[in-house]
């Protein structure tokens, strides 16, 4: 049953992802409807949300990139983290509204069209830094952001720069190990 | 979350004028609240702690002089809208005072310091379990309602400054650096500018621990300034936490030593983690002056910084804490070198 469950989310998911508007009502709150443009994975977006929309629920909901998680929905996990003109923020802690004119960068956005891996993906997969792989998609922008910030430079501040990635399997060392390997390729590029 | 409406300010006059209902209410139960980094903000109005009506983005005010980081010989001027991260990477900050950037440094995680503002940094309310979550009886959150915290389970709780109506730590650690370098915060509002100590912001909690600030409704911090004197470059930030890193602090001291060989000649002392408001240890800074800095004198002024702690059931381990992140804040600073 998963398995059908996954196959017809995906055509679903891709036509959510294409459409530049999302028809979706504000909700019964009145006159607390706002409109939102931004950029997603370079795309430009325009949406009707309700103001308590999170960015967090904009992009699963709204625009169908289920890839950021929602693990504490308090700022508390980091499954979240998505990049925000480049730097990396919890989409949860951040109303979509607040979002006018911005950048943002999900999991979704990090492969060329192509299919190239982004090296801070391939370094997870090389370095089996995951288990149950939830925690990943946030573990990965936060890497990149780790490593643009200039704070990957050993093992002591990619630990102290990714604390706020929790990962319940506990795949710490080899996270760590992922984004050393990911700040040597993308260093190299 | 209940509802609420949304505008985004264009100006600073927008944005003070758009708070009419002034009132006696402090601005954390204002029906219009302005928000700026979101990070506390939205986590409190997803919790029903906070319940603004309509919310007033600041983010849009394209003023230079909130997101500028403003160094003189003397003085840094930080803008309101200046997010945490940057003042933790400023070069000339880590040199010219690491308290500064070591108290961001080791606050929250980088995520939420690349988004906060320094505004809303030191407006941030209380982590207390019992004002977060709302079916507890809370002073602080809905006044007169009793305190969950008092016979509770109060392991987090303040042993300084506190009142019968409430011991909820302010946790923050930014502030602890502020008030240790008697920083200043200037503030706007539809009566126009004024200019305070950081020091008066907060108010204990008293019987009103729902007023927070002296801040009124319709009033927005623009800037902080925090004179450096040369020897803030010998002063640092320790933090002790549950776990090593993205915790609130059990403990911690902002400490600033003017050194003379050994001998103390102005001492700066700041203790987060441990009080109700950001919290300055004057007389344990009195108590150093003058005097060699030893282990010994370190001692007695952690005593003197902690005679009047008033601890709960399960918050007694925070004075002997306390007193031992201090000794060892201030002997690690003096050992550094400048």
């Amino acid at each position: 049953m998963t398995g059908t469950i996954t196959a017809s989310a995906i055509p679903f998911l891709a036509a959510a992802a294409d459409r530049p508007e999302t028809a979706r009502p504000s909700g019964s709150a009145g006159n607390a409807g706002t409109t939102v443009s931004m950029r997603l994975n370079g795309q430009p977006y325009q949406f009707s949300v309700d103001a308590r929309t999170s960015l967090l629920d904009l992009l699963r909901d709204h625009a169908g990139l289920t890839g950021t998680k929602k693990g504490c929905d308090h700022g508390q996990c980091g499954a979240c983290t998505v990049l925000t003109d480049g730097q990396r923020t919890l989409s949860c802690l951040s109303f979509a509204a607040m979002n006018e004119g911005r950048e943002i960068t999900t999991i979704e956005g990090l492969a060329t069209a192509a299919g190239e891996l982004h090296p801070m993906q391939q370094a997870f997969i090389d370095h089996d830094a995951f288990q149950c792989g939830y925690c990943t998609p946030g573990q990965i922008l936060s890497g990149i952001g780790c490593v643009k910030e200039g704070r990957a430079d050993n093992d002591a501040d990619i630990r102290e720069y990714m604390s706020g990635n929790l990962c319940r399997c506990a795949a710490y060392p080899n996270i760590v190990a992922a984004v050393k390997q990911a700040r040597h390729e993308m260093e190299k590029a | 979350m209940l509802p609420f409406s949304y505008e985004r300010a264009e100006t600073l006059d927008d944005a003070r004028k758009a708070v009419s209902d002034g009132g006696e209410q402090p601005p954390t139960s204002a029906a219009v609240q302005f928000i700026a980094g979101g990070t506390n903000m939205s986590d409190y109005m997803r919790l029903g702690v906070n319940r603004p009506a309509h919310l007033v983005d600041i983010n849009p005010i394209p003023d230079s002089s909130l997101r500028t980081i403003a160094i003189t010989e003397s003085e840094v001027r930080l803008g309101a809208l200046v997010r945490m991260s940057e003042v933790e990477d400023h070069p000339g900050i880590n040199q010219r005072c690491p308290m500064l950037a070591e108290s961001l440094k080791l606050a929250a995680s980088r995520q939420i310091r690349n988004m906060a503002s320094l505004g809303g940094n030191i407006l941030q309310r209380t982590r207390c379990e019992y004002f977060r979550e709302t079916s507890w009886p809370c002073n602080k959150r809905d006044p007169g309602s009793g305190c969950a915290a008092m016979d509770g389970f109060n392991r987090q709780h303040a042993v300084l400054g506190t009142s019968d109506a409430c011991i909820a730590t302010y946790h923050g650690d930014f502030a602890q650096a502020l008030i240790a370098l008697d920083a200043s915060v200037e503030i706007l509002g539809q009566a126009g500018s004024r200019r305070m100590r950081f020091a008066e912001l907060h108010r204990l909690p008293g019987d009103r621990p729902e007023i927070e600030t002296v801040l009124r409704p319709d009033e927005i911090i623009v800037a902080i300034a925090v004179s450096l004197p040369a020897w803030a470059a010998r002063s640092g930030y320790l933090k002790i936490r549950d776990r090593q890193s993205y915790a609130f602090s059990l403990a911690s001291a902002a400490v600033a030593l003017d050194l003379s060989e050994e001998t103390v000649r102005d001492v700066r002392i700041a203790l987060g983690g441990v009080a109700t408001v950001p919290w300055r240890a004057t007389e344990a800074e009195e108590a150093l002056k003058g005097k060699a800095l030893t282990e010994e004198t370190a001692t007695k002024a952690a005593e003197i910084a902690f005679s009047g702690a008033k601890p709960r059931q399960h918050n007694a381990f925070k004075v002997e804490l306390g007193k031992q992140t201090l000794v060892r804040a201030l002997m690690d600073v003096g050992q550094m070198r400048i």
